[in-house]
């Protein structure tokens, strides 16, 4: 039988392709939630930004406070 | 390992679709598997934020479909051979020993870096165990060289609510050994019952099941000895931190029934069990799996009942084992 488009093959590699992708994706999703819960320790993040703010410095009593 | 074992070349029927190589990772095992190890997790004294729990769950379930695959690959001359088995994956031609085997090899340290990652070095640790233990001590030394195997071979399948609570807490307890031993010694008289009428399958594949090598006589007196064996353990998990009044009422109850069911397989005689097509063999095995079922779900709602603080105070009087 000769390999067309329509060929079963293309349909079982096809299914195969997009279970791993789905999978792929997954594993990014997790990785990606685990580092922020990791990062985070249950705290909202704050970025810096280019600008002195008293809640992100240890020594600042707001820090100690937050 | 074992001289039993001999070299069959599978024939491929065709590209694998990826429903096979979820097949590969044995869904149903899976699924007792995340169970266990949640509820392990979930009662543990202490918490892990709802992402690391759930990653500590996918990943220990993943740990344990990884051993599932190297069980296929190795035992894959003794599946073709058995009825119950013979329509698995790489027996049936859909995927090859060698994708198994990589397959698994893969996923068994990638779900044991990343539980490091997500939780401790003792969950990793425990996790890594239990696939050596299911696919080298179990699957390729103890499966075709003992009588025992499912006795030993248990252990495998008793890790994952224990590996769950040392997520959280990062050290082992009373508690989870007693989770450990309530699936080790339940998984003798379960598999044993069911080796009682699937007689033909296991002499085939010439696994030395118990039925086989001491007869089916001793294999009944085993299930009565291991069912009240177990008993003990059962009941002792009710007396510590996530036992109480209900999970003791639930196991005290499931394991007279259960005793009863194992004393009657031991009463019978091989004549009287074939000419009834072995029903109370059947009757039993389909109660174990409700039997460790409701254990694990009784010591559930025990952790959510301890909530309700008219109930926690009734319920630390049965816990007289927590000092431990």
């Amino acid at each position: 039988m000769a390999i067309t488009r329509e060929h079963d093959l293309h349909k079982r590699r096809s299914g195969r392709n997009i279970g791993l992708a789905v999978v792929l994706l997954a594993f990014i999703a997790l990785v990606f939630g685990l580092t922020i819960a990791k990062v985070s320790g249950g705290n909202a993040l704050q970025a810096f930004d280019h600008s002195y703010r008293p809640v992100l410095d240890p020594d600042n009593v707001r820090f100690q406070q937050r | 390992m074992s001289d039993i074992r001999t070299n069959i070349d599978f024939v491929q029927t065709g590209d694998a679709e990826f429903r096979d190589y979820v097949a590969l990772l044995k869904p149903r095992v899976m699924s007792l598997v995340v169970f266990t190890a949640l509820v392990g997790l979930l009662v543990a004294p202490g918490s892990l934020h709802p992402i690391e729990g759930l990653a500590a769950i996918i990943f220990i379930a993943l740990g344990a479909g990884a051993s599932g695959a190297l069980n296929m690959w190795w035992d894959a001359d003794i599946d073709a051979v058995m009825k119950r088995t013979a329509k698995r994956p790489i027996p049936a031609g859909k995927v090859t020993p060698q994708e198994a085997m990589s397959l698994g090899v893969a996923l068994s340290g990638l779900s044991v870096i990343m539980l490091w990652l997500a939780t401790n070095a003792l969950a990793a640790f425990l996790l890594a165990f239990t696939i050596f233990f299911y696919a080298v001590i179990y699957s390729m030394w103890l499966k075709r060289a003992t009588p025992q195997n499912i006795v030993i071979g248990g252990a495998a399948g008793a890790f994952p609510p224990m590996i769950g609570w040392v997520a959280v807490t990062g050290s082992i307890s009373l508690e989870a050994c007693l989770m450990f031993m309530l699936i080790f010694m339940w998984t003798p008289p379960h598999f044993w019952a069911l080796a009682l009428f699937m007689k033909g399958d296991y002499h085939k594949a010439k696994v030395p099941m118990l039925t086989v090598t001491h007869g089916r006589k001793a294999t009944r007196t085993h299930i009565l000895v291991y069912t009240a064996a177990l008993l003990p353990f059962a009941l002792a998990a009710g007396f510590t931190s996530m036992g109480g009044p209900v999970y003791l009422a639930l196991a005290l109850v499931l394991n007279l029934i259960f005793l009863h069911g194992a004393w009657a397989i031991w009463w019978r005689d091989e004549a009287v069990a074939e000419a009834d097509n072995y029903r109370v063999e059947k009757r039993v095995f389909r109660f174990s799996l409700y039997y460790l079922f409701v254990h694990f779900v009784a010591i559930l709602a025990e952790g959510a009942l301890a909530h309700l603080p008219v109930y926690a105070e009734f319920a630390t009087k049965f816990k007289i084992l927590e000092v431990f």
